[in-house]
């Protein structure tokens, strides 16, 4: 079976199983945003402030809100068919514009800790692998297992008191230097100045991950009979580690990496809000304190989506890597 | 190296386990995805036809001779210990003012670990943080662990369309990115310690539910199920008397790591503001000292090494229990 008719039928068969999720999401979402203290009436006539009853009532028929619940959720559907979130009275824009201002920030940061997380974590994870049951073994696990028990916001806390106040060497918040007229490279270096730290503040708790992930399914390829045969055949034990068997104790991890996304989203929320990074988890933060509903289940719904993108992502990373995945479903 | 080439030839699933300590745990959200295809059949399948359970002592040595989480369980004890003494070492509201503000620690010997920008006590504010922490953790953790092996078990024992279903809400809840939900949750719900464990648990319960199904998928093909279906048993009895013992190695491995993310969710939320606001909590305190970092970093960094030490004691237990118990060389779970 050729690598083409393997990935089409990765991507219809993710096709077949995301559809009813993203429903299942969106449904309960509804549910939700139906369950949150207030409705769309209440705000705006919070906002006017001050509303009679029948103001009230005229803008609730405005809306729809005195339809019955059933109408209402079709009605949300059909907004959403239309990429419509709904507004926020608190920014005077719509949900979804202002969504997408902040997604770029948010997933700049995010694949950017968790290429450091993935790179790091391979380096780390081989050279425990390498040296199993020995002293670096022993001292980078215990190492990652520290990293895996620190909460994200604290350590970003830590590294803005090491590297901002005491060195000065790093920005403590933001993205970029605020009025600064840079361009071109110069203003791509301010950029990533800015995100050294939410980045790794990010990418420690997912690094003890895959350095723990990659020694793991290292040492199970190494125990094979094709490495062993490699061996016999004379292959030079870098080559043997990195061709033979990092090649194929990669599988999982990728697996795990797409799992990550949108845990790493939820990092993300908290890191941000450490950093005051302009992203998604800053805006979810904003409405959460201004008790600003629809974005919140907009960036809900959102993210939930992009997990389902990232999750058929790695599947077609995988039948395209691996051949046998894919071929036999 | 020595090790991985006994490997093969080992006969009991024991002797090479030790040889692999910390594996497993954290790659439990997903069991059944890992490693389906790479790894040598005969040697897992010799390895598995050993003899797993003949008691409980036998895992109860592996896990007592562990020095790590010998260890673990030491911090822990001491957490659990300061919790209990905290109602009786700081009687009074943690909350309150005691002293003039920004104390540094050891600068007056009646507050050990100072005062912060309100004058409350720090040391006070961390024993009883440690009882929010420990309670939300621990009863988060029971309420996922509760809904999750029920789900994974009427799903995985059932199976047919009962399984589609429960599987189909099982990855709507994993699909939700579990912070934002959790966020939203409890935006919505208005935080208190009741609805801030709720809402842990709602978000906790699939990876127990789906490891818990496929526990079931596995057990319930072996012959002393079918033996105890053909002796009449009903299902609630075959579920929790034969399946369910079973079942419970991997999920005793999970709940020490659950409560550990618990208590790291439960932190990141009140560092945001969304813990109970009539309970100090080491969150909380994080974000209270947030402000003043430049002037008195140490309200900031006692609390988070509390929650660090707290998080390492029981991800250290929960590595010596997947030693011990090591739930991954079992064949039959996919």
């Amino acid at each position: 079976m050729s690598a083409y008719m393997r990935i089409g039928r990765t991507l219809r068969r993710t096709a077949v199983q995301a559809l009813p999720t993203m429903l299942g999401i969106v449904v309960l979402n509804f549910f939700l945003l139906k369950l949150a203290p207030g409705d769309a009436a209440d705000v705006m006539a919070a906002e006017a402030g001050s509303a009679t009853v029948e103001t009230m009532a005229a803008l609730r028929e405005r809306f729809g809100l005195d339809n019955p619940i059933f109408v209402q959720l079709a009605n949300y559907l059909n907004n959403l068919a239309h990429f419509s979130l709904g507004f926020s009275p608190r920014y005077g824009m719509p949900v979804a514009d202002l969504i997408g201002q902040r997604l770029p920030g948010t997933l700049t940061l995010m694949v950017a800790a968790l290429a450091a997380a993935i790179a790091i974590g391979l380096i780390l994870g081989s050279l425990m692998a390498t040296f199993a049951g020995r002293l670096p073994d022993r001292l980078i696990s215990i190492v990652s297992l520290l990293f895996y028990s620190i909460p994200g916001f604290w350590i970003g806390l830590m590294l803005i008191l090491l590297f901002s106040v005491k060195l000065g060497w790093l920005p403590s918040g933001g993205d970029s230097t605020i009025g600064s007229r840079l361009t071109g490279l110069p203003a791509l270096l301010d950029r990533a100045r800015y995100m050294v730290l939410p980045a790794i503040s990010l990418a420690l708790f997912y690094l003890a991950i895959y350095a723990r992930l990659t020694r793991a399914a290292m040492l199970e390829v190494k125990s094979q009979d094709f490495v062993r045969t490699a061996r016999a055949k004379g292959v030079s034990p870098l080559m043997l580690t990195t061709r033979h068997v990092l090649r194929n104790a990669l599988i999982p991890i990728t697996t795990m990496a797409g799992m990550h996304f949108g845990g790493m989203l939820g990092g993300a929320v908290v890191v941000e809000t450490v950093y005051s990074w302009p992203g998604l988890g800053r805006l979810a933060f904003e409405a959460v304190m201004a008790r600003d509903f629809s974005v919140l289940l907009g960036i809900l719904l959102l993210s939930s989506l992009l997990v389902i993108i990232a999750n058929a992502a790695v599947d077609l990373l995988q039948a395209w890597l691996d051949p046998r995945i894919g071929a036999n479903r | 190296m020595k090790a991985q080439e006994l490997k093969i030839y080992a006969d009991t699933a024991r002797d090479f386990s030790a040889e692999e300590p910390e594996t497993a745990a954290r790659v439990s959200p997903l069991p059944e995805r890992r490693w389906t295809h790479i790894h040598a059949p005969d040697a897992r399948t010799t390895a598995v036809s050993a003899p797993r359970w003949q008691g409980r002592r036998r895992e109860l040595r592996i896990f007592l001779s562990n020095p790590n989480a010998l260890f673990g369980i030491a911090v822990l004890a001491a957490i659990v210990f300061a919790a209990l003494l905290a109602p009786i070492l700081y009687p009074g509201d943690p909350l309150e003012m005691v002293a003039r503000p920004f104390l540094w620690p050891g600068q007056n010997p009646a507050y050990p670990l100072g005062t912060d920008s309100m004058g409350r006590d720090v040391l006070a504010g961390i024993l009883h943080g440690a009882q929010i922490s420990l309670t939300v953790g621990i009863a988060a953790t029971l309420l996922g662990l509760g809904a999750g092996v029920t789900v994974g078990a009427l799903a995985g024992y059932f199976g047919g369309v009962v399984d589609d279903l429960l599987v189909k809400l099982i990855e709507i809840f994993q699909t939700m990115p579990s912070f934002v939900l959790l966020v939203v949750l409890v935006a919505i719900a208005q935080p208190t310690t009741t609805t801030v464990t709720v809402a842990i648990a709602l978000v906790s319960w699939p990876t127990v539910a789906r490891l818990t199904r496929a526990e079931f998928r596995g057990i319930k093909e072996k012959d002393y199920v079918l033996a105890a279906r053909s002796l009449g048993f009903g299902h609630a009895r075959i579920i929790f008397r034969e399946i369910l013992p079973n079942a419970l190695p991997p999920l005793i491995v999970t709940s020490s790591v659950m409560v550990a993310s618990a208590i790291l969710m439960e932190s990141a939320l009140s560092f945001m503001g969304l813990g109970d606001p009539n309970r100090v909590s080491w969150g909380s305190m994080i974000g209270a000292g947030r402000d003043v970092i430049r002037t008195a970093w140490y309200l900031t960094a006692l609390p988070g090494l509390a929650i660090v030490f707290t998080v390492l004691s029981l991800n250290l237990i929960g590595d010596g229990l997947n030693d011990a118990l090591n739930p991954r060389f079992s064949e039959e779970r996919r």
